[in-house]
């Protein structure tokens, strides 16, 4: 089944010109309404009338995530506050996350988008959606719970967490669909059958996975402890959330990116330099339709390829492979993105802790666990070298982190050498 | 009237308390006595000696991060009841001890117990009234 027939089957040509016309029009609106377009596009000697085709779009500046973090929080949008209805954002302490507004017609698109990614699944009315992305301030859970209501879906919007619950509710209201990170569901396989419950034996048929980098192998362990058949789902928050790009029932031959609301591009990550179809590289996404939060040219940090050959499904819309590294330090855990320069910025606020420190990022069972080696300040240990104040310290960074990060670390006070020696930031031990 | 304790911070992995060890030999620092506070994850260990200078500079010098507490030690007879007869006192006149660790001295005769208090001024004051033994810092390290 397809969605939006329409949109998703247009010939590539008209598809293309779709987008030409789209990208002008988001030009000329961003660069009369963001103060930071009118910049950065006469820097670069450009003016919105100069970029006639889609290969004029190269010409154009991008724009980072640093550059979001520039302008936090409200430096980038495009329409005043009163015709926003939604926000959004990353973790992070103030200055150190991004925030993503929305209008009522982008809540409307975003929802028509992910009602795309929903049907290309195989919903229909009849299925029920057990939702255990993350309900919040990251796009995830909304995005997709907007979509699955649209096509008459029932869901249950269970979030993350509280896990026992969750398996007893997949028991007593048999959910056909599971949306989740791929951790999340191989946690949720591991505790059901620890808690003696045939997983396989769950309504389940398919499942809606993404928020992470995940491999064939993982997705292979998911399909057979729930039998289901598991698909990747793409989003990127600062592009909206969920609903960028999705597998078809054709699956496992790469996402298909929602072309008439997006233009992917591939870059090589050193040089910025564009690079043909087909090539691994970072992608770089210019949204086409949103009002709130348009960007252009955004450099989405994710290195993967673009499969342009034409899909069994139908849809002419190109396919991107799924995202198996990062062009920057981004680490996803537990489906939320973190940089190491956040946890810096925290450590940084708490007295007596020296600036050193190590994350050292694991799996326990299926779920991703962190370590967060600190170095006791001298200052600090020698006018109050106690039990008490230390332990105080273990119990302020691993709430800051919660508070600001949403993710709960092991704090490990650790004398000066032991970070000396390895001096590594960031230890994963992942494989994905 | 006051001692000085030195704390030093040792991570919780092994070979890090002979570390400490190895630099205090390795300086010829004489160990009065020692106690070890443990968590799950890192430990302090309290150590009264000879040297407390010398030992405060040789173990920063070796990168463990080090300070000087003051604690208060009293002598009492080693005999049943002794510890108790202080912490009556101690009880009585509101003073909070934070820990506390003993040792007997060499002659055998007499147990030394090492108070750290939030206000060690207010607890010695305390102790000379009810003419408990204080011992000061110069005589301990020397013992
Ligand atoms: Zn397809």
């Amino acid at each position: 089944m397809i969605y939006n027939e329409e949109f998703e089957t247009l010939p590539r040509e008209a598809l293309k010109a779709l987008q030409v016309k789209r990208l002008q029009q988001v030009l000329q609106r961003v660069y009369h309404t963001v103060g930071y377009y009118k910049k950065s596009l006469t820097a670069a000697k450009i003016s919105p009338d100069d970029i006639r085709s889609l290969d004029d779009l190269k010409k154009l500046p991008f724009i980072t995530r640093q550059d979001l973090l520039n302008n936090y929080p409200f430096g980038l949008f495009a329409v005043p506050m009163s015709s926003i209805v939604r926000l959004h954002a990353s973790s992070g302490t103030s200055g150190r996350s991004s925030v993503f507004s929305y209008t009522k017609r982008d809540i409307e698109t975003w929802t028509d988008l992910t009602a795309r990614s929903l049907v290309a699944a195989g919903l229909n009315k009849n299925d029920i959606v057990h939702n255990a992305f993350s309900y919040g301030l990251l796009p995830g859970g909304l995005g997709l719970h907007y979509g699955i209501e649209k096509i008459g879906t029932s869901v249950i919007p269970m979030s993350d967490g509280n896990t026992k619950r969750q398996i007893l509710l997949l028991q007593d209201f048999g959910p056909t669909v599971l949306c989740s990170t791929p951790s999340y569901a191989l946690h949720l396989a591991e505790e059901g059958k620890a808690m003696g419950v045939d997983m396989k034996s769950l309504q389940l048929r398919v499942g809606i996975l993404g928020g992470e980098l995940w491999s064939d192998a993982t997705r292979d362990a998911i399909e057979s402890a729930f039998g289901i058949k598991a698909l990747n789902i793409f989003g990127l928050p600062e592009m909206m959330g969920p609903g960028i790009a999705m597998e078809c029932l054709d699956g496992r031959r790469g996402m298909h990116i929602v072309e008439d609301h997006f233009i992917v591009e591939t870059i090589n990550p050193e040089t910025g330099e564009a690079l043909p179809e087909g090539e691994e590289g970072e992608l770089v996404f210019t949204s086409l339709t949103r009002e709130a939060f348009p960007l252009v040219r955004y450099r989405s940090g994710d290195i993967s390829r673009l499969i342009p050959e034409p899909c069994r499904c139908g849809r002419t819309h190109i396919r991107m492979e799924r995202v198996l590294k990062r062009s920057d330090d981004m680490l996803t855990i537990r489906g939320i993105n973190i940089f190491p320069v956040q946890v810096e910025a925290i450590l940084k606020e708490i007295e007596g802790v020296a600036p050193d420190y190590q994350l050292i990022i694991d799996k326990v069972g299926a779920l991703d666990s962190v370590e967060l080696r600190v170095e006791v300040g001298e200052k600090f240990f020698s006018e109050s070298g106690g039990v008490k104040e230390l332990q105080k310290i273990e119990k302020r960074i691993v709430k800051d982190m919660k508070d600001y990060l949403s993710i709960s670390p092991r704090v490990k006070l650790v004398a000066p050498q032991t970070l000396k020696e390895s001096g590594k930031k960031v230890i994963d031990k992942r494989t994905i | 009237m006051k001692v000085e304790q030195i704390s030093v911070f040792l991570e919780n992995k092994p070979g890090s308390l002979e570390h400490a060890t190895r630099i205090l030999t390795e300086n010829k620092i004489n160990i009065r006595t020692l106690s070890l506070a443990e968590t799950v994850d890192f430990g302090i260990l309290r150590l009264i000696v000879n040297d407390v200078e010398k030992t405060n500079k040789v173990l920063k010098e070796a990168g463990f991060r080090v300070s000087k507490t003051v604690v208060v030690a009293v002598e009492v007879p080693d005999q049943p009841g002794g510890l108790h007869s202080i912490m009556e006192v101690l009880n009585k006149e509101a003073i909070n001890v934070e820990y506390l660790y003993a040792f007997v001295e060499k002659s055998g005769q007499n147990a030394v117990i090492i108070f750290r208090f939030d206000a060690p001024e207010k607890a010695i004051e305390v102790l000379l009234k009810h003419k408990f033994t204080v011992v000061p810092g110069a005589k301990l390290y020397d013992f």
